[in-house]
């Protein structure tokens, strides 16, 4: 079927499917950057696992940073069916060439932070994939409904570890608020700029790859989460959050975008760190690959 | 026989340390497989760790759990050996150390499979399986390592020689052990070194380390890793996570 057939009746384009040159670019950078953002987010989670303060978190943390890893897996799959390659990928992101998403520049400073990124950043992230699960192009589409089923782990977790602490000593407590407070705002910019300062939206919505505009899924992350706030007993660092019955949604005060462009721009906290981390485990990795390499190189010619 | 507390709590801070150094790796890996890979197997030993510290708490009993034996102990009541507590930053020494520990969890599992402790044959029965594939992915990237490129060659055949005078203290008796450390040593060197030669690597002719993990007898590392992995816990007694 055609492409334009294919996206009028809601159908899925898989990898043989014709498809507009911009569509595959867009797609490709758009799966890179996610698959990115997973494998940089294993960094300021997996800052915890050896400090963690029981070993029942400690095994529940090392299982949810692998499933992270299992999900930049999974993704670079995906922009495989592109016709692009993970090595390749990978450089432009060691490049500074492609981008991951900018919560992961913020610093995990207590463990009451590994709560707060199960919470709140996972929680960002599935309000932002949920409608990624029937985008247009069908291998990004069936990688989205895996891993979102293990978001919601994540985020119960998240929230598990919070309300532990919210209702433990009162050193735990302030913990967690500290946590929910340097949080709340830079989760609020993981759905993007306002509607009408974002480039790509218009083309992404015709295409069938975004569903919702940046502005409505911050505003159902919001509905969202206030509630949940509620049952931990924390507040949200907002004093402009509340119902509004007319709108049928929580009001908010407005996000300070000056901030994420900083961030995007490579200035926030952790710019610099989570790339030099990256960069050397691909670079003390080298010998590694190479060697795997030329082993199966011995034993296909050895085959032969 | 009974089971000492000793005993459990050597196998136990075996794999509790393993899991410790193992998990450093997350984030860290050559490749994205491996990092799955290597966070799988750390996961694998700190589920056999508590189960073990659990055990070794119902031993001693006096009511300690597994995270009061993990968490408030100091090094010199470790009773890991010294292969495991070293840091372990080169991928070669990471494979080598693990070769040699899951070979000779692997034996010593599958011999406690049928002992008389219906405890530990438990917990060895379930961990018997979660070795044999530490084992064989050890073995796999000890032969890539070892019959890849020159100096894939040369850094496996290093890290051999780093770690195995290591090996003996695995051996070494302990009081009260449900299986004599001693009668896996033939088995377990015999499965290492038929590896090191499959892998076009040789064996180290080296004399072992002094050891003295299973007296609570350790390297200046162990006090550093439980200074990190002890420090939150510690930072607010009694507190529930
Ligand atoms: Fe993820
Ligand atoms: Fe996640």
């Amino acid at each position: 079927m055609h492409f334009e057939e294919l996206l009028a009746g809601d159908g899925r384009v898989e990898p043989r499917d014709e498809m507009p040159d911009a569509y595959r670019r867009t797609l490709v950078r758009q799966i890179a950057q996610h698959a990115h953002s997973e494998i940089i987010g294993m960094q300021p989670e997996g800052n915890w696992i050896s400090r963690a303060p029981s070993l029942r978190r400690k095994a529940i943390l090392m299982a949810k940073v692998q499933d992270e890893a299992g999900h930049g897996l999974y993704l670079y799959a995906a922009a495989e069916t592109l016709g692009v390659d993970r090595a390749d990928l990978l450089d432009q992101l060691h490049g500074g060439r492609q981008k991951y998403s900018s919560i992961f520049n913020y610093p995990t400073l207590t463990w009451a932070d590994v709560g707060a990124i199960g919470w709140l950043v996972d929680g960002a992230a599935i309000v932002n994939q949920v409608p990624l699960c029937r985008c247009s192009y069908g291998p990004y589409a069936r990688a989205m409904v895996r891993i979102c089923k293990e978001e919601s782990f994540h985020q119960r977790q998240g929230f598990e570890i919070l309300h532990t602490l919210a209702h433990g000593a009162p050193a735990q407590k302030a913990m967690a608020q500290d946590a929910v407070d340097r949080y709340w705002w830079p989760s609020l910019m993981m759905f993007g700029p306002p509607d009408d300062d974002s480039t790509h939206s218009a083309q992404s919505m015709a295409w069938g790859i975004k569903r919702f505009s940046n502005d409505d899924l911050r505003q159902r992350f919001v509905d969202m989460t206030v509630p949940q706030a509620e049952v931990l007993g924390l507040t949200l660092p907002d004093p402009e959050i509340r119902w509004n019955d007319e709108r049928g949604h929580y009001d908010f005060g407005a996000v300070d975008f000056t901030e994420l462009f900083e961030v995007i721009k490579g200035n926030g906290p952790c710019n610099r760190e989570r790339m030099a981390h990256r960069v050397a485990a691909h670079e003390d990795g080298a010998w590694v690959r190479e060697a795997a390499a030329a082993y199966s190189a011995k034993r296909a010619e050895a085959a032969a | 026989m009974t089971t000492s507390c000793d005993y459990v709590l050597a196998l136990a801070d075996d794999a509790l340390v393993s899991a410790q150094r193992m998990s450093w790796w997350i984030s860290r890996a050559p490749e994205l497989e491996e990092d799955v890979a290597l966070a799988n197997i750390g996961l694998d030993q700190l589920g056999q760790a508590r189960a073990l510290l659990t055990y070794a708490g119902a031993l001693e009993g006096a009511g300690r759990t597994e995270d009061d034996l993990a968490y408030l102990r100091d090094d010199r009541e470790f009773r890991n050996v010294w292969l495991v507590e070293r840091p372990q930053p080169d991928f070669g020494v990471t494979i080598a150390r693990l070769l040699m520990l899951a070979t000779w969890q692997s034996e010593l599992y599958a011999a406690l499979v049928s002992s008389s402790d219906a405890t530990l044959a438990g917990i060895a029965g379930k961990a018997v399986k979660e070795v044999a594939y530490h084992v064989d992915h050890a073995r796999l990237w000890t032969l890539r390592l070892g019959d890849g490129t020159e100096v894939s060659h040369a850094r496996m055949q290093a890290a051999l020689e780093s770690e195995w005078p290591h090996l003996e203290e695995l051996f070494a008796p302990v009081d009260g052990a449900v299986v004599d450390p001693r009668s896996l040593r033939d088995r377990v060197m015999g499965r290492i070194e038929e590896v090191v030669v499959e892998a076009t690597l040789s064996v180290p002719q080296v004399a072992p380390a002094i050891g003295g993990g299973r007296r609570g007898l350790h390297t200046e590392h162990l006090g550093h890793l439980l200074a990190e992995m002890q420090h939150l816990h510690r930072s607010h007694p009694g507190a529930t996570w």
